[in-house]
């Protein structure tokens, strides 16, 4: 992967492909998803692409009943809410994704620390359609 | 890392506020002008506008709100102002925090003697759900966002991290709702200034009026566990876990500490101030706190020279119910995992042992975001100066504290005062 360029344009390139395409530094190690340039934990600028396992272990998790537009464009209102939540990723970084797989109906039996695994999906029509990434339980 | 003080002291005047709420037929310039007008009425040995030397404004997001950029200078000249310096300064919904914070750096500097400081927003010329999209651009739009986050989510799934690791339940959450809204009934600004039972009460009786059942609440929490009057909006949050979209104000007077009596013999000093910045929420190691928020307080502290305990009032940002819960740990009030104990065993009420948001906070006084800090920082100045009235809280507090977050805490803002 030596023309990935750690943007965010680059990790919605290799979403499309369904891969999860983060950076990890050279120097200590440190794992980013999204991938980033520059190191936060050490500022080192030697970074190189992983791609990541998309296994992860729920971290927090909501159901949500009110979404943003863009959610009910996609069909989800009260009647149809959806669980969001953060994903702690195998490799070290968290990360914010919509969960499927859990019991919507019930939130409070979801299980924090419940294995994950990543699930690709589109949604938008026409020019606007996306590859957006989910976890399954 | 070092000690940080001021430069020279920095003296809190004046203090007034817009009622906050819903003003169709308002727009901010004009509810900047109510609030400022009762911030020169504060000023109890009179005012000479042109002592003002510079202004700066707090202000989150008119351009998606009201479709108005560039905010400062109209406030300034709506209250004849100009041509001072104005400054507008973005911080999400701590950016009346942030604003003055460069009024007390501004004054510490030296630069100037006398600042005004002003936080306005005004979010209800949008629909619901333009309003939440207009939020959401103060979470990570490229990364957060597209989970199908949303403010209540975010916030929600602080929660269900918090329940699962201190085994707390969202009937504790309700609680921390209904002392606000207790609190807030004693607050003429306020824009819900009314008890959950009084609410629950006016919803009956517009029924009966209407000829429709009429609903068999007979307790708040009857009326809290309906789903039709308390809907879930983001699991474990329902609709009065949330602060309300708002239309408000709110303005202030700082001026370097040798002056201040030259407007008031009960001047307030600025004893501590901290802001801390910190990664999307996700990013964090811990979701039961905001670091920031932990960071920005261990600085105001450290500066003030004063424990939690000092603390006689404050005003935590409870954009949601969690939020108090978690501030009042990052505070020091309480220690981990004890913040919703606490809040069941009503110590966080006006009468309790450690009174937090006498002003009914963020949920029963209103949030129009980036007056909110400044808001906090009025209802500071009248516990301090023995004049907020009915909901002025005993003990003649001297201390108090204002505790400001910007999005899920990406930005945070304590700052600390004193009556000497």
């Amino acid at each position: 992967m030596s023309d990935f360029d750690f943007t965010s344009t680059a990790y919605n390139a290799q979403l499309a492909e369904k891969k999860l395409m983060g950076s990890r530094c050279k120097k200590c190690g440190h794992t980013f998803l999204p991938p980033r340039a520059l190191c936060s934990h050490c500022h080192s600028s030697e970074m190189e692409s992983l791609e990541f396992s998309g296994k992860g272990k729920l971290a927090a998790y909501t159901v949500i009943y009110f979404g943003p537009t863009f959610m009910k464009n996609a069909g989800y209102d009260s009647k149809n809410p959806y669980c969001a939540g953060i994903v702690d990723l195998e490799e070290g970084p968290r990360i914010s994704a919509q969960i499927f797989g859990v019991d919507i109906a019930h939130p409070e039996t979801i299980q924090i620390g419940s294995p994950l695994t990543a699930e690709f999906f589109e949604r938008g029509e026409g020019e606007s359609k996306k590859v957006f990434l989910g976890f399954k339980a | 890392m070092t000690e940080r003080k001021l430069g020279r002291g920095v003296a809190l005047v004046g203090a007034g506020m817009s009622k906050f709420g819903a003003f169709p037929g308002k727009n901010t310039r004009e509810l900047f002008v109510e609030a400022y007008q009762e911030m020169t009425a504060s000023l109890d040995k009179g005012f000479d506008p042109a002592a003002v030397e510079a202004a700066y404004i707090g202000n989150f997001s008119s351009e998606l709100f009201e479709g108005q950029g560039h905010t400062a200078p109209i406030m300034t000249d709506w209250v004849g102002l100009t041509p001072v310096p104005a400054t507008r300064v973005e911080g999400a919904c701590a950016s009346g925090s942030l604003a003055l914070r460069q009024g007390i750096l501004a004054i510490a500097s030296g630069l100037y003697d006398v600042v005004l400081v002003g936080g306005i927003e005004k979010m209800t010329g949008l629909t619901t759900d333009g309003a939440t999209d207009a939020l959401a651009t103060a979470a990570d739009v490229t990364y957060e966002i597209p989970a199908g986050f949303t403010f209540p989510g975010m916030y929600a799934a602080i929660a269900t991290v918090y329940m699962h690791e201190y085994g707390m339940t969202p009937e504790t959450l309700l609680q921390v709702g209904i002392k606000n809204h207790e609190h807030g009934a004693l607050n003429p600004k306020a824009q819900f200034g009314q008890r959950i039972s009084a609410i629950m009460e006016a919803r009956k009786a517009s029924a009966a009026r209407k000829g429709k059942p009429v609903p068999t609440w007979v307790t708040e929490l009857d009326f809290l566990h309906d789903a039709a009057a308390n809907p879930q909006i983001a699991w474990p949050l329902r609709l009065f876990d949330c602060s309300p979209v708002s239309d408000g104000a709110a303005s202030v007077l700082l001026v370097s500490e040798d002056i201040a009596r030259q407007y008031t013999d009960a001047p307030l000093h600025l004893i501590g101030t901290g802001q801390a910045s910190d990664t999307a929420l996700h990013g964090r190691s811990t979701l039961t706190s905001l670091p920031a928020a932990k960071k920005a307080g261990q600085i105001a502290y450290e500066m003030a020279g004063v424990t939690p305990a000092d603390i006689k009032a404050v005003e935590v940002h409870d954009c949601f119910t969690i939020a108090e819960i978690v501030a009042t740990e990052d505070l020091g009030f309480f220690k981990p995992g004890e913040g919703w104990k606490a809040a069941e065993d009503g110590l966080t009420t006006r009468g309790g042992a450690r009174p937090v948001n006498s002003s009914g906070g963020l949920k029963s006084k209103g949030h129009p975001v980036g007056a909110s800090g400044v808001g906090q920082v009025v209802e500071i100045f009248h516990q301090l100066r023995g004049s907020a009235g009915e909901r002025q809280l005993p003990g003649s507090p001297g201390v108090g504290m204002t505790h400001n977050v910007g999005g899920t805490g990406q930005t945070c803002v304590v700052n600390i005062f004193e009556r000497r």
